[in-house]
């Protein structure tokens, strides 16, 4: 990670909080400070595409508020009644509790205390996410770590076909909830039967089929490797990682082959859902080809400035799908430096030996001085966050937020990925082409 | 406790005023406990997350045109920056200025740091963020892990004198050290006082007018023009420069008792700048005891009396339709105390019948060593008035709202109106500080609460299909029943 960081892009591991929020009817309880709560799930919650509270989020979360008494005498007595009487006040399935930079450095026994509640057969891990420790794509991997290790119980047996999906990380990327069911849609369409943890009407049943997966699939360049090869060496579920997100018709079809493969689905029935999902793709891109090529100001080149997940995945779609060209790529999501080789390489590996430049780092003023000194012909597109809007305005881009924070649009059930993911992300930037000069 | 600029830290509101974060009763006996100080807290035993002085110091200070916030802590205690952003852009578009970003920069302190200590982090970061930024003032705000650890931030500062040509002022605003998040604008105008602002070196005709994002800045410049003054409006959207200059001013002024009282009263007791201790300017009455001892602090009584009969007027027709409107209708409030107790007095203006006041804290004197004003004033009124006090904690909130069953909920604050709405309440928030300002923002607010009980449909639907993540069991109980007895 940067040493400074300016225009914060992701929070802190205690971030982790609204990985829990999105399994269902789970809920987080915080050992922390009294403001921790409310600056994440505002920043990655609220201010980000209005995610909002739901069943139990935001100002409901417990949590110790831990203030001088606790920071000097240690906090473990008030977490042990918070916990008692979350399980008496709240109507959940399934508990989480995650530490605060106070906890951590004072060092409170939490796990002691949360064994204390496992041994009464109580629905509850714990993680330590000390803000401290790193980001919250890290605090997200702790939380599905402590489920692993503190509640999975391995299956009786395996289930043929059953997949569990994971992928971008709840909340922190808005468009979650939808990009979830778009990948389980097109499983399901190859005849296999896709287990989604994250999202509505999931919840505990989803965790409690996990281990009688037939495989994991992660879809993501890094973040969940690490819970994937866990599961692996815990319940021996094999995985396949496949690192972009897929978003329209080259990376899709390129995906769905793939699994199909890994899991042994016939190649004609994968061939027959690409070519129906491509006929209707192409026809409404044929449709708007028109305006496509014809329209006034049409952005040639483009910046995404994203979690590394929708840096490759949005710049693969534009190159390989929609013929724009690929300026630099800037990476935000403090991508650990053991996994930036691989991830850099598939920026080399465009379509006709395009190649772009990537730059990682999570300092935003530090990314927008980058962008500054690119010499542009004609207007760029500029995929980014809110922040980047005072930038595109001096630059003279279009820009449009996809990545947190979107603070200055409200995301119900849209999503970019797959065919009508990516048909939807045609229409926003195109829209906004056509919006700015009328 | 008087200001003490010689500190290098204000104190806590815990410490200096007395607030609390745990009280029921009624507001006759909170304001009767409160005027000698007697008041206790009340702890609970089960929480919900609340809100930190670092966000409230932060998030202020970022609105100075020309400065720039560093926030040494690790990278999560920053995020309100873009909170910050966000506001701070819908005050831009109030005044029809293009946008800028809000600068607060996190050091972005790891696990090694919490071991070694990151000054080093923090000097580098000053350096760097002059460079990007080229402010006219760095502010540095703690954080709970920068105060734990000890982290000499005074001293990583004075090293910085001669490299750094501008003030850098710290910000004691630790998460941790108070439950009373109003703390963290104490803190911030604790390094206004203490760094930036300059003694006077001549008087004006400057009212320091102390609010948020300042909605009715047309409004407020135009009705204190009528009196020969001129409203400088703080903190957002000022510079350095005319923050150095607060001292100058002719008295200071503010929206929210809560809000104003460290600046108005640290300037009164440092530079003699009067401070107007009334109730704030919302509704008929606030209105008019807020201009009348701006009046007083300024020489302009007779001015000011004449307005208000003229202007006064010009409201019966309306405010007549809207008390038949709203006659019958019951309510509860849940806000900050200043705006609270002041919002209670409003909608009674309006003909609700205000059946709970909940607060987010209670100070039990402001710097001036009285009972807020308008607590005091609501329980001069011969029907006492149920009241709690809690730093928002929804499942006592909504736990009550279930009891009362109100036709309306007013609040202030994020995360809360949206609950009693799931509940089939008609939710009104007030977001904007100049919400109900004056006559005329009395008559727009009262026609929002008619529209407000009009049509429900969302309160009634949402209701009918959500279900609360509270249990029955909790549902059934005494709303306080967490409630601790007194502290000693």
């Amino acid at each position: 990670m940067s040493q400074i960081v300016d225009q914060i892009r992701h929070v802190c591991s205690l971030g982790g909080l609204q990985t829990a929020l999105a399994i269902s009817r789970t809920v987080p309880i915080l050992h922390a400070g009294p403001g921790c709560g409310q600056k994440l799930w505002g920043a990655i919650g609220l201010d980000n595409g209005c995610q909002g509270s739901g069943y139990v989020g935001g100002h409901s979360v417990p949590c110790t508020n831990a203030g001088e008494k606790e920071v000097i005498f240690g906090g473990e007595e008030k977490l042990r009644t918070t916990i008692e009487n979350a399980f008496k006040i709240l109507d959940v399935d399934f508990f989480v509790v995650l530490t605060g930079c106070t906890s951590d450095i004072v060092g409170d026994d939490v796990g002691e205390i949360v064994r204390e509640f496992q041994n009464e057969g109580k629905p509850i891990v714990y993680a330590e996410t000390g803000g401290f420790k790193g980001t919250n794509f890290y605090g997200h991997e702790l939380v599905i770590e402590a489920i692993i290790d503190q509640y999975l119980k391995p299956a009786k047996k395996k289930e043929k076909g059953l997949v569990n999906i994971w992928s971008v990380v709840p909340f922190q990327d808005p468009f979650w909830v939808e990009t979830y069911k778009e990948i389980s849609k097109l499983l399901n369409e190859i005849g296999l039967t896709p287990n989604i943890i994250f999202g509505p009407n999931n919840g505990i049943e989803a965790l409690d089929r996990v281990t009688a997966a037939e495989f994991n699939l992660l879809l993501s360049p890094w973040v969940g490797l690490k819970n994937v090869k866990h599961l692996e060496e815990k319940f021996g579920t094999p995985y396949l990682h496949y690192p972009v997100l897929p978003i329209g018709p080259t990376e899709t079809g390129k995906f769905l082959r793939e699994i199909a493969v890994f899991a042994g689905v016939e190649n004609e029935k994968v061939e027959s859902v690409i070519r129906k999902h491509e006929d209707e793709y192409y026809y409404y891109i044929e449709r708007s080809a028109d305006v496509l090529l014809e329209t006034r100001l049409l952005p040639r080149r483009f910046v995404t400035i994203a979690d590394s997940i929708y840096t490759l995945a949005i710049s693969k779609f534009l190159t390989n799908d929609l013929g724009l060209l690929p300026e630099t790529q800037f990476i935000v999501d403090g991508v650990l430096d053991e996994y930036k080789d691989q991830i850099e390489k598939e920026f080399k590996n465009y379509t006709d030996g395009i190649t772009a430049d990537v730059v990682f780092s999570n300092d935003g003023g530090y990314v927008q001085d980058e962008i500054r000194k690119i010499k542009f012909r004609g207007r760029p597109l500029i995929l980014g966050s809110a922040w980047e809007k005072v930038l595109a305005e001096e630059i003279n881009g279009y820009q449009i937020s996809i990545a947190m924070p979107v603070s200055d649009r409200l995301i119900l059930n849209k999503t970019y990925a797959g065919y009508d993911g990516a048909l939807r992300l045609v229409e926003d930037v195109y829209s906004l082409v056509l919006n700015d000069f009328q | 406790m008087a200001i003490n600029t010689y500190n290098i830290e204000a104190a806590t509101r815990e410490n200096r005023l007395g607030a609390v974060t745990g009280y029921k009763g009624s507001i006759k006996d909170l304001v009767s406990k409160a005027s000698g100080c007697s008041l206790k807290n009340r702890e609970r035993c089960f929480t919900q997350t609340s809100a930190c002085s670092s966000g409230c110091a932060q998030g202020y200070l970022s609105g100075i045109i020309d400065a720039v916030i560093i926030n040494h802590a690790p990278v999560g205690c920053a995020v309100d920056a873009i909170y910050a952003n966000t506001t701070n852009k819908w005050g831009e578009k109030i005044r029809g200025w293009k946008h800028r970003n809000i600068s607060i920069i996190s050091t972005n302190m790891n696990e090694e740091d919490t071991v070694f200590g990151a000054t080093g982090k923090l000097k580098t970061s000053i350096i760097e963020s002059y460079r990007r930024y080229n402010p006219k003032a760095i502010f540095v705000t703690a954080s709970c892990v920068s105060g734990i650890i000890g982290e000499d931030i005074k001293s990583v500062l004075d090293e910085l004198k001669d490299e750094i040509p501008v003030p850098i002022a710290p910000v004691f605003c630790e998460g941790f050290k108070s439950k009373v998040w109003a703390s963290g604008f104490d803190a911030a105008f604790h390094a206004i006082l203490t760094t930036i602002v300059k003694p006077p070196e001549r008087k004006t005709n400057k009212v320091n007018m102390v609010n948020f994002r300042g909605s009715a800045r047309e409004e407020v410049i135009e009705i204190l023009g009528r009196f020969g003054l001129e409203p400088v409006f703080v903190v957002p959207f000022s510079t350095v420069e005319q923050l150095s200059k607060l001292s100058e001013s002719a008295a200071t002024i503010s929206i929210c008792g809560t809000l104003g009282s460290y600046l108005g009263n640290g300037l009164e007791e440092q530079y003699g700048v009067p401070y107007v201790k009334a109730l704030q300017p919302h509704g008929i009455a606030g209105f008019e005891d807020w201009l009348t001892e701006l009046g007083r602090a300024t020489g302009k009584e007779n001015e000011v009396k004449l307005y208000l009969d003229e202007e006064k007027r010009k409201i019966i027709p309306e405010l007549e339709e809207i008390r038949s409107k709203l006659k019958g209708y019951k309510a509860v409030v849940g806000m900050g105390p200043s705006f609270g107790h002041n919002y209670v007095r409003v909608l009674k203006e309006l003909g609700i019948d205000v059946i709970w006041g909940a607060t987010w804290h209670f100070d039990q004197q402001y710097d001036h060593g009285i009972t807020p004003e308008s607590s005091r004033n609501l329980s001069k009124e011969d029907e006492d008035l149920p009241v709690s006090v809690c730093d928002q904690q929804n499942f006592e909130i909504l736990n009550l709202l279930n009891k009362l069953k109100p036709d309306l909920y007013i609040s202030r604050h994020g995360g809360t109106a949206v609950w009693a709405t799931k509940m089939g309440i008609a939710s009104v928030m007030v977001p904007d500080e100049f919400n109900a300002f004056g006559y005329k923002g009395l008559i727009e607010f009262g026609f929002r609460l008619v529209d407000a009980i009009t049509n429900r449909s969302l309160a009634k639907n949402l209701a009918s299909r959500v279900k609360l993540p509270y249990t029955k069991w909790w549902l059934s109980q005494d709303s306080f029943k967490f409630l601790e007895e007194e502290g000693i």
